[in-house]
């Protein structure tokens, strides 16, 4: 991912020319379908992040309840899949059932911002996993449910690594594309006007309550999306899926890439992905790894990586040109106000 | 999927139900303090029961001695040179208490090193504290395995307790009266001790109350230990009863939070009121609804976040 300062429109555009490139002949340098295979993963749990990130970064409401969406989505295409239904109806349900779980959500959850929001939010994603792991006739409980086919576009397979792989590059950019055009519309300016001044948006007539609404119902499609990408991606579904951990690890991800970024999400994608992979192949202690990346992470780098390097590279940068770097400025962080 | 139960079986399970209420009073009683008074959304909540829980089924094994010590899975071996010494016999209630000690001291140090360069940042907070109990209960997984560990219900306590021509397990009545007199006596703490004055200053106007000579910091962090304490006591007294096991954390942090959420923050009636309301359903919805009961639990907290955002018996924050 490129790092390039926001003045340098050329850096930047070239970095992500070259960026997207590479994404684009993966596979072909790649070669070994073990690493593409990642680098679906790397992308599916990136649009995650960035759905997770709308809330998050933009509108200052922290969410400890997304995998409960993440989970809604698999679940209701699983289970439609596994009555017989065609994958076309079962993603479509997956979604409107999870839009409509994300309205309920947001209906309980905005009732408060803040903490307030967040245990909220952290209880809700609870009942979910409750009903996956609880209610065994439904859900077969702890033994999830398998997904024995992958659907096939256009009579395009997806069953090899490659073919999966620009599937999901595919919606990762559509998704990048959506959430750069939300962040520049009106909506998204206001929200970010939700998140930093609640009550003077009130005062000049917005309605902070259906604007927060509307963005939460914008990050819940995207977490419907990405959460059939991972059903889709492993072929199998159980209720760890819906638990705390994959939300505070989505979680990590939007925080340690650095919030209210649309890079940021998708480098603590990256990161955490393949961590996570690394990590495993050695030892089987990921929690303890996880756990401690999130202590060191919030009392050395309570920006995240992404608005961290940033400014070390602004700061060389400008040192080498020998100027005087320029002071940072007063960034209003996704929790403050 | 619903199933009736018959007299004798309600009357069970109203038992275990203000039992287990009882239990959760202990988790969230100290999980409301520190979220009420100190503002501080404190995760690793869960992990302070199950950590006191583990730290009193080991002592339980050998009582407290070295032996005790060497009796910890995978690491006792560490101190193997220690020779055999025993302060005291194996007594459940001093168990809880010392494991209980234990974990406030790591509450302690969890506050005045980590949380407390936080000051005010909710969110950090929030995970640093999670990340603390990934932490925790990985340590507590490769410690002492991945089995379930049930210590026995303590000798004097088995048995029966009669009321009128009804019969009770003992230790069941026991887990309640020890949540009622800890209820009495945090309650007469904050509201008529000169302690509780100083710590409800401290939440009011932190500032004034430095100025009048009352070491607010210090404050919060003995609040902050006393509840992290008593969820840990909570924890061992629970042992014989709930079976201590990888997950207990994530299982009892919830329910801490919808007993919060119900009875609002910050107030000790809401805590108890909320636990015995939530002991009631978990008991009744697992006898009458196996499938849904963990989903039920969830409605009341539904219901007043609708009805009555600040709790049954919150203030209302302006």
């Amino acid at each position: 991912m490129s790092f390039a300062p926001a003045g340098f429109i050329t850096v930047r555009r070239v970095a992500l020319a070259i960026t997207f490139a590479l994404l684009l002949t993966l596979p072909f340098w790649v070669g070994n379908s073990y690493y593409i295979n990642i680098s679906s993963q790397i992308l599916l749990y990136a649009v995650f992040a960035l759905a997770l990130n709308v809330l998050v970064g933009y509108g200052g409401l922290v969410s400890l309840g997304h995998a409960g969406l993440f989970a809604i989505a698999g679940y209701t295409a699983a289970l439609l899949l596994d009555a017989g239904h065609g994958h076309f109806v079962a993603d479509v349900a997956a979604i409107v059932v999870t839009l409509a779980a994300s309205a309920v959500f947001a209906v309980l959850a905005l009732r408060s911002t803040g903490i307030g929001f967040l245990m909220i939010t952290l209880a809700l994603g609870q009942i979910v996993w409750g009903i996956a792991y609880r209610w065994a006739s439904l859900t077969n409980g702890d033994n999830g449910l398998k997904i024995t086919t992958r659907p096939s576009p256009f009579g395009l397979s997806l069953n090899g690594a490659p073919a999966f792989y620009y599937t999901t590059l595919l919606v990762f950019v559509v998704a990048l594309v959506t959430m750069i055009l939300f962040v520049r519309s009106p909506l998204g300016a206001s929200l970010r006007g939700t998140r930093d001044q609640p009550r003077r948006m009130n005062a000049l007539g917005y309605n902070v309550w259906l604007i927060r609404f509307f963005a939460f119902l914008f990050s819940g499609f995207w977490t419907a999306v990405s959460g059939l990408l991972f059903i889709y991606y492993n072929q199998f579904i159980s209720p760890p899926i819906a638990a705390l951990q994959t939300s505070a690890e989505t979680l990590l991800m939007v925080i340690s890439g650095g919030t209210a970024t649309l890079l940021g999400p998708i480098a603590g994608a990256a990161i955490l992905v393949i961590m996570k992979n690394v990590v495993s192949s050695y030892i089987e202690r990921w929690n303890l790894v996880l756990g401690i990346i999130f202590v060191l992470i919030i009392t050395f780098m309570p920006e995240g990586l992404v608005p961290g390097v940033t400014r070390l590279w602004r700061k060389g940068w400008s040192t080498l040109r020998g100027r005087k770097p320029e002071p940072e400025a007063r960034k209003t962080g996704g929790h403050g106000s | 999927m619903l199933r009736y139960i018959g007299f004798e079986e309600a009357r069970l399970l109203a038992i275990s139900s203000f039992a287990y209420g009882g239990l959760l009073f202990l988790l969230s009683s100290g999980f409301s303090l520190i979220f009420g008074l100190m503002r501080i959304p404190n995760l690793m909540h869960g992990s302070f029961f199950m950590l006191g829980a583990y730290f009193g089924v080991s002592m339980l094994e050998k009582g407290l001695t070295t032996d005790a010590l060497k009796a910890i899975p995978k690491i006792g071996g560490a101190f193997n040179f220690l020779p055999s010494f025993t302060i005291l016999p194996p007594n459940f209630f001093l168990i809880a208490i010392i494991s209980g000690l234990l974990v406030a001291g790591i509450g302690a140090l969890v506050e005045r090193y980590l949380l407390r360069r936080l000051n005010g940042q909710e969110l950090p907070q929030v995970l640093l504290t999670l990340g603390l109990s990934f932490v925790i209960a990985d340590l507590c997984l490769m410690i002492w395995t991945g089995d379930p560990w049930q210590p026995a219900t303590p000798a004097e306590l088995r048995g029966v307790v009669q009321f009128g021509t009804l019969f009770f397990p003992l230790y069941r009545v026991a887990i309640i009266g020890i949540a009622v007199v800890i209820a009495v006596a945090l309650w007469l703490m904050v509201d008529w001790t000169r302690l509780g004055a100083m710590i409800r200053a401290g939440v009011d106007d932190p500032q004034i109350a430095r100025v009048c000579g009352i070491k607010v910091s210090q404050l919060f962090t003995l609040v902050f230990a006393l509840g992290a304490g008593l969820a840990a006591f909570g924890g061992v007294v629970g042992a014989p009863y709930l079976s201590v096991y990888p997950g207990l954390d994530a299982d009892m942090l919830p329910l801490a939070l919808i007993v919060v959420i119900l009875g609002g923050t910050g107030s000790l009636l809401g805590a108890l009121v909320g636990s015995f309301l939530i002991g009631l359903l978990y008991n009744f919805g697992q006898a009458m609804v196996p499938d849904l009961s963990y989903v039920i639990l969830f409605l009341p907290m539904l219901l007043v976040l609708v009805l009555r955002p600040q709790g049954l018996f919150g203030r209302s924050i302006p």
